[in-house]
């Protein structure tokens, strides 16, 4: 068996920001039910003392493997607090490092919690009419192609 | 922390006895079977007395028997083996395990044959008739294995075996027993089979070590060279001790088989214990025909590997037909042959018991298993 982490099996056991968000401003989904890995990330979002828009709240709904429960606990407690800027360039591998590392074929499962991370903050830029840089237009069309073709 | 091994259909743990009748030759008899000496007679005499058991227990003889590193290899030697001609056609199933299915299709690519593989339906079974459809004037050979590693169903091996020589007496007939050895009829007369796949390490014995039956007559080329062992059929030095442990562990599945129903008894109480109280689950492959050690359960909105970690944590150990688990990105070729969706065939579990398994260790299973999946479904978007 894949040898996990403390870190890792701490999340697991005891996820940390998981279930549905009520009220919440926007949300991500990533993932098919082909290849096994659904994960669904809300967000609140705020604004701190300097009038930034931060994520005030985030909550996670995962279905997948112990690495992708670990990767979306861990992403809630990084970007928590951030601002909506600092989130959208959030480094995906900060989740692998403090998980205290994965397993090379569960990597895909913290990427895809940092995709989730992008969806939420392109739906709720999106829907409130404000401006997507364009990297994250990208990244949203990538991954909205990607849905297609796994359904 | 309790440690509930749930997970015989991978492996089993080697019985004393087996252990007891390997050790001299792990030891003290340490001669190369082919040696004249006296060395090499105390060698040879162990593997022909493990032989003979095996060719009591196939009721065929002893010369029948080739010995091999595992069942993998016996599989591959049963198929690579018969096949010298491309203008062969050769029929299987699609829940048939890696070990014939990968041979077949790796003739398949090279363009050495055609192959037929045959759908099941969804309790997992195959009949007679759709192994007679699929029958060609250029068939060859018929790989169908006895019992499924993953979901324990049984295949009418007998009446395959008597449909197939209706049709042609010449077609060849294998069978991958590895799961079946432990619970059902051996005896090659009565199923009709060419050959039959053995595996030490599902049995109680050891690892590293298999056999092949080979219906005398048949035309089967070795698919390895370098050696007189096994009839040129399987070159290489005996592994004495392995050998020996394996005729042991077929020596005891005698004793074993009295206790069956008992075993029955416990999975029936695991199975009917989850099914009834913990919702949206459900068994996967035929439940009468079906060994009587496995159960293959799926768990809606819970993705399989999750829940072996987390029953992992709590000492017991169990498979699953997840991709996660495999590393691959598709679920078990198995469940999704039973018509079972990909949420499905990501959820499931298997648990497989053995002669070890007790009542206490099923009881402390429907424990703590109710609280893992709320746990996970609490967790999970798919309500």
């Amino acid at each position: 068996m894949i040898p996990y982490s403390k870190k890792v099996l701490q999340h697991f056991n005891k996820p940390h920001n998981y279930g549905k968000m009520k009220n919440h401003d926007a949300v991500g989904e990533v993932g098919n039910l082909v290849c096994g890995d659904v994960m669904k990330l809300y967000i609140k979002v705020g604004k701190n003392a300097k009038k930034q828009e931060i994520i005030k709240d985030i909550k996670f709904e995962t279905y997948g493997c112990l690495s992708a429960i670990a990767s979306s606990s861990m992403l809630t407690d990084l970007v928590k607090g951030k601002t909506l800027e600092q989130a959208m360039n959030f480094d995906r591998q900060e989740i692998v490092q403090e998980l205290g590392g994965l397993p090379a074929i569960k990597i895909h499962c913290s990427v895809l919690a940092g995709d989730a991370l992008l969806e939420a903050i392109y739906d709720y830029l999106s829907k409130n009419k404000k401006p997507i840089p364009e990297k994250l237009a990208k990244r949203h069309q990538q991954l909205q192609k990607d849905k297609v073709s796994a359904n | 922390m309790k440690q509930v091994y749930l997970d015989y259909a991978a492996t089993t743990p080697q019985s004393i006895e087996v252990a007891k009748a390997m050790k001299p030759y792990s030891g003290k008899f340490y001669g190369n079977a082919s040696s004249l000496h006296q060395f090499g007679q105390r060698a040879h005499e162990a593997v022909e007395m493990s032989r003979q058991n095996i060719a009591k227990f196939f009721n065929c003889f002893a010369a029948e028997v080739f010995f091999t590193g595992s069942a993998t290899e016996a599989d591959n030697l049963a198929i690579l083996g018969v096949i010298k001609n491309s203008k062969y056609h050769v029929v299987t199933s699609i829940i048939e395990h890696p070990a014939v299915l990968e041979p077949i299709k790796h003739l398949e690519k090279l363009g050495e044959i055609e192959a037929t593989y045959l759908s099941v339906d969804k309790n997992g079974l195959i009949t007679p008739e759709q192994v007679e459809k699929a029958i060609r004037p250029n068939t060859v050979l018929i790989s169908i294995m006895y019992a499924n590693n993953e979901i324990g169903v049984i295949q009418p091996i007998a009446e395959i075996g008597k449909t197939i020589k209706a049709v042609n007496q010449k077609i060849i007939f294998h069978t991958d027993a590895v799961q079946a050895a432990n619970y059902l009829d051996c005896d090659v007369q009565k199923l009709g089979v060419d050959l039959l796949t053995l595996s030490g390490h599902k049995i109680y014995g050891p690892k590293g070590v298999g056999a092949l039956y080979v219906k005398k007559g048949v035309a089967i080329e070795p698919i390895m060279f370098g050696g007189h062992q096994e009839q040129g059929l399987r070159p290489g030095t005996e592994n004495v001790a392995a050998i020996a442990g394996l005729g042991e562990a077929i020596e005891q599945i005698k004793n074993e088989k009295r206790k069956m129903k008992n075993l029955e008894k416990l999975r029936d109480r695991l199975a009917d214990g989850i099914l009834k109280n913990i919702p949206k689950t459900s068994l996967n492959g035929s439940r009468d025909h079906r060994l009587p050690n496995n159960a293959n359960i799926s768990f809606a909105g819970v993705e399989g590997e999750s829940i072996l970690m987390a029953l992992d944590q709590k000492g017991i150990a169990v498979s699953t037909g997840s991709a996660c688990a495999s590393g691959s990105l598709e679920p078990s070729h198995v469940l999704m042959a039973l018509g079972l969706s990909h949420q499905q065939a990501h959820g499931s579990i298997r648990f497989s018991l053995g002669k070890y398994t007790t009542q206490e260790e099923i009881n402390y299973t429907l424990k703590v298993l109710p609280d893992i999946i709320k746990r996970l479904r609490a967790i999970s978007p798919l309500k």
